[in-house]
């Protein structure tokens, strides 16, 4: 009981310790990358249309976030996503880009346990979560339109 | 019922010394503060020659005991033990180290209070007679402690203010009870304290009871106080972690004063983004044999109470909603007293 | 229609969405792994409530480049192959629309996996 009550005030003290980081700029940043990466996103859509008019929009779309996530790879295997990432914070992670992100990275980092073991089977550890969890609210979601 | 002891301090009465050192870190550390004290940096290869980083960890160590050894001018037959410990799991780094030496081996674990772990048990067994010559080293690496505990390195996310830096670095001692050196006159060995922390990026705030813990037991099992010490230095509180040490050590009625130093916050520049500072075991390692023990040879320090701090933790536990149990260990070195 | 106008409209609405993710992490800690799971799982509600369309129609990419819209096509899939299948839609339906996405990201990662190594974070 004692050491609850001790933890509960250590713990109280401690978070009135940290110091205080300025959350403008960081809130500014994931702002204004995240909208760029979304501008990106429809100047992508929008050529496309315009290059290839016999594509559907839905096909579109999908060649985009195809096109973001490529570049988001690419840029995680050259080692300078982590680095955008780390400047933007949400303004890399919400958009697309960081599921492809997510993705890739682990495959670079788990390389060293074989491919199989290592890429193959490591690869999810952070998207596998976004995936599953996606899956079944949507299979949810169809089983309730089933019955409406 | 818990066991208690009254007295956590051994006292060695047959000197024993530190008569080798060696301290090698990478290319980060290699421009930090201390760019001038270390034995060896290498400038521009954190995988130091190596496939993996795992493997490179492993490099490390072999070179720290080699270089340790060399610079206490024996040769490998005269080592009776060699002492290890590391991050990862089941201490890998250390014991296939240790399988490229012919040497007896025993490995240790006490996450980033490795260091001084060693030091105190070498200095045990120094003192009692069964050993007289002993190899410790301890290493980490940031790229194999960033994957095995937090994320991988490629992964586009902010660290949190309150994280630390993992410093890629390792650093041996040569415990003997011949040759001359900085002696070794006592050890507190520290009691796992958990104050309830439970945010993995908080290692120092997750450490820093038990740092306060040992650092009380030690001044009244050795009746001294802060003042009687030229440095007191901790290992890897970080910025944060020091402050609240700062704090619960007044609390107790110690007051440390500016000889209270952390290895975390001296090794890396401000400007090198390592937000509260540096960790693991190799930051207390490389800073104790670097900077520490130039200071203690030459004389410029007289007492020293080294602390290495450690958070008892595994990815498993903090999965499973454990709080971070923090252990510390201490040792007290006295410099080379110039005639 | 304004194509300046519209691109203005996709840089506001997708930067909110990425600044509403962001106070999120620092008020709550999460990791970026939950952000995306909650993110994802915004967009399937979203859709299934129907109020997923107007929103795309007005944000554009604004809505559809973050991983909302990845959550918004899952439902959409299963909601439209319920539609057309039946009971096999439940299980189809929304992987099979979101299959270029993930395939996608699967492919690229296993070659660019293949093809560089992780670095050291420097600086």
């Amino acid at each position: 009981m004692q050491e609850q009550e001790r933890n509960k005030r250590y713990n109280a003290y401690v978070e009135a310790k940290i110091a205080k980081t300025h959350a403008w700029p960081s809130l500014f940043n994931s702002f204004w990358v995240g909208g760029l990466i979304c501008t990106l996103g429809q100047l992508i859509n929008d050529l496309i249309l315009l290059w290839f008019p016999s594509v559907s929009t839905q096909s579109a779309w999908t060649y985009t976030l195809i096109i973001l996530i490529f570049l988001a790879s690419l840029l995680t295997g050259i080692g300078v996503f982590d680095k955008i990432g780390a400047f933007a914070g949400t303004g890399t992670i919400v958009p697309i880009t960081g599921f492809s992100n997510s993705i890739a990275s682990p495959a670079l980092e788990f390389k060293n346990e074989g491919i199989i073991f290592g890429m193959c089977a490591k690869m999810f550890i952070i998207a596998g979560p976004v995936i599953v969890s996606g899956t079944v609210a949507s299979m949810i979601v169809g089983l309730i339109y089933l019955f409406l | 019922m818990k066991i208690r002891r009254q007295n956590q301090t051994v006292f060695f009465k047959n000197e024993p010394k530190i008569i080798g050192h060696y301290s090698i870190v990478g290319p980060k550390e290699g421009k930090g503060n201390l760019r001038k004290y270390f034995s060896e940096i290498n400038k521009d290869d954190d995988l130091f020659g190596q496939k993996t980083y795992e493997k490179a960890e492993r490099v490390m160590i072999e070179r720290a005991l080699d270089g340790a050894i060399k610079d206490s001018n024996l040769k490998y037959d005269d080592i009776r033990l060699v002492m290890a410990g590391d991050l990862l799991n089941q201490i890998i780094s250390s014991s296939y180290a240790a399988r490229s030496f012919d040497i007896p081996y025993v490995g240790v674990f006490g996450a980033c209070s490795t260091m001084v772990e060693a030091l105190a048990l070498s200095a045990c067994l120094v003192d009692g007679g069964h050993f007289d010559t002993i190899a410790c080293a301890t290493s980490s690496h940031f790229s194999t402690a960033e994957r095995q505990f937090r994320f991988p390195l490629e992964l586009g996310n902010q660290r949190p203010p309150t994280s630390q830096w993992t410093v890629t670095g390792a650093g041996s001692d040569i415990v003997s009870i011949k040759g001359s050196g900085p002696k070794i006159l006592c050890a507190t060995f520290g009691k796992v304290t958990d104050y309830g922390i439970n945010d993995v990026n908080n290692m120092g705030a997750a450490m820093a009871p038990a740092a306060m813990n040992t650092l009380v037991t030690h001044f009244k099992d050795t009746n001294t106080s802060p003042k009687d010490y030229d440095l007191i230095l901790t290992g890897d509180l970080g910025k944060l972690g020091s402050e609240i040490l700062i704090d619960l050590m007044e609390d107790k009625g110690y007051k440390l004063g500016l000889n209270y130093k952390d290895c975390g916050q001296i090794i890396f520049k401000r400007n090198q983004d390592v937000l509260m500072g540096g960790s693991g075991c190799g930051c207390s390692a490389t800073v104790f044999n670097s900077i520490i023990m130039k200071k203690l040879l030459s004389g410029e320090y007289k007492k020293v109470l080294f602390m290495a701090t450690g958070a008892l933790l595994s990815t498993t536990s903090s999965q499973q909603g454990d709080t971070v149990p923090g252990i510390a260990h201490a040792v007290v070195v006295e410099g080379v007293k110039n005639e | 229609m304004n194509e300046w106008y519209v691109y203005l409209i996709v840089f506001a609405t997708g930067g909110l969405i990425c600044f509403l993710g962001q106070i999120l992490i620092i008020k709550t800690k999460m990791t970026s792994a939950r952000i995306l799971v909650t993110f994802v799982l915004l967009g399937v509600v979203l859709e299934a409530f129907g109020i997923f369309d107007p929103i795309s129609n007005f944000c554009k990419a604004g809505i559809n480049v973050p991983i909302i819209g990845f959550g918004a096509s899952l439902a959409k899939g299963a909601i439209s192959a319920v539609k057309s299948n039946g009971i096999l839609g439940i299980f189809t339906g929304g992987l099979t629309a979101t299959a270029g996405g993930i395939a996608a990201a699967i492919f690229f990662a296993f070659i660019f996996g293949i093809i560089f190594r992780a670095k050291t974070k420097k600086l």
